[in-house]
């Protein structure tokens, strides 16, 4: 099971370096948030490839605040581009 | 019984793993702002979706569980209302190249 959570965080962390890669390279606002969300749910499946590691479950309250906070971040930011045109 | 499901939280995580790989890869791959948007969305909610389901069947106790999988719902209702907001943010601010589109609904209305 050891081999597989490290495996798992592995590729996570190229997920991750991925998404920043667009984050940093995205021509427009609207990249860099596509590829914020992005890095958001790949954050989320590292603490839970950690919660299934250790298999207690104290960093889970903190899962659906990260999920739900970057929801609304997404949204915000969105709103702004779309009001203010900030290209 | 303990080692059917560490084989099948197994499969589940690195499942989950590979799709997030595969949003990163077209995240970086596509050309374009809407097309990035699916990569960004859809691979990487089923991706979380496996690795929450996988770390699930590992948690001891019940009420753990439930939580991971609250948060797997969540993703699944709010990633696609996101990804909304996003695509019309870039439709509205004229970053999106509007001529690359196929299909053009939003034009007449927005």
């Amino acid at each position: 099971m050891t081999v597989v959570v490290w495996i798992c965080l592995v590729g996570l962390t190229i997920a991750a370096g991925l998404c920043l890669v667009r984050l940093v390279r995205g021509p427009s606002v609207p990249d860099r948030i596509v590829a914020l969300d992005a890095l958001l749910l790949v954050v989320v499946a590292g603490i839970a490839v950690g919660a299934a590691a250790t298999g207690d479950g104290d960093f889970l309250a903190v899962l659906v605040a990260v999920s739900l906070l970057g929801f609304v971040g997404t949204v915000t930011v969105a709103r702004f581009v779309e009001r203010r045109g900030a290209a | 019984m303990s080692a059917v499901l560490d084989v099948i939280s197994a499969v589940l995580l690195l499942l989950g793993v590979g799709f997030a790989l595969l949003a990163g890869l077209g995240l970086l791959r596509f050309p374009d702002v809407f097309s990035r948007m699916h990569a960004a969305t859809k691979p990487a909610t089923l991706g979380l979706l496996c690795v929450v389901l996988g770390a699930a069947l590992q948690m001891e106790d019940g009420s753990d569980a439930v939580k991971l999988l609250l948060v797997g719902a969540f993703q699944f209702l709010t990633a696609p209302v996101a990804a909304h907001m996003i695509g019309r943010a870039a439709y509205r601010s004229g970053t999106g190249d509007l001529d690359a589109l196929v299909v053009d609904e939003l034009k007449d209305v927005s």
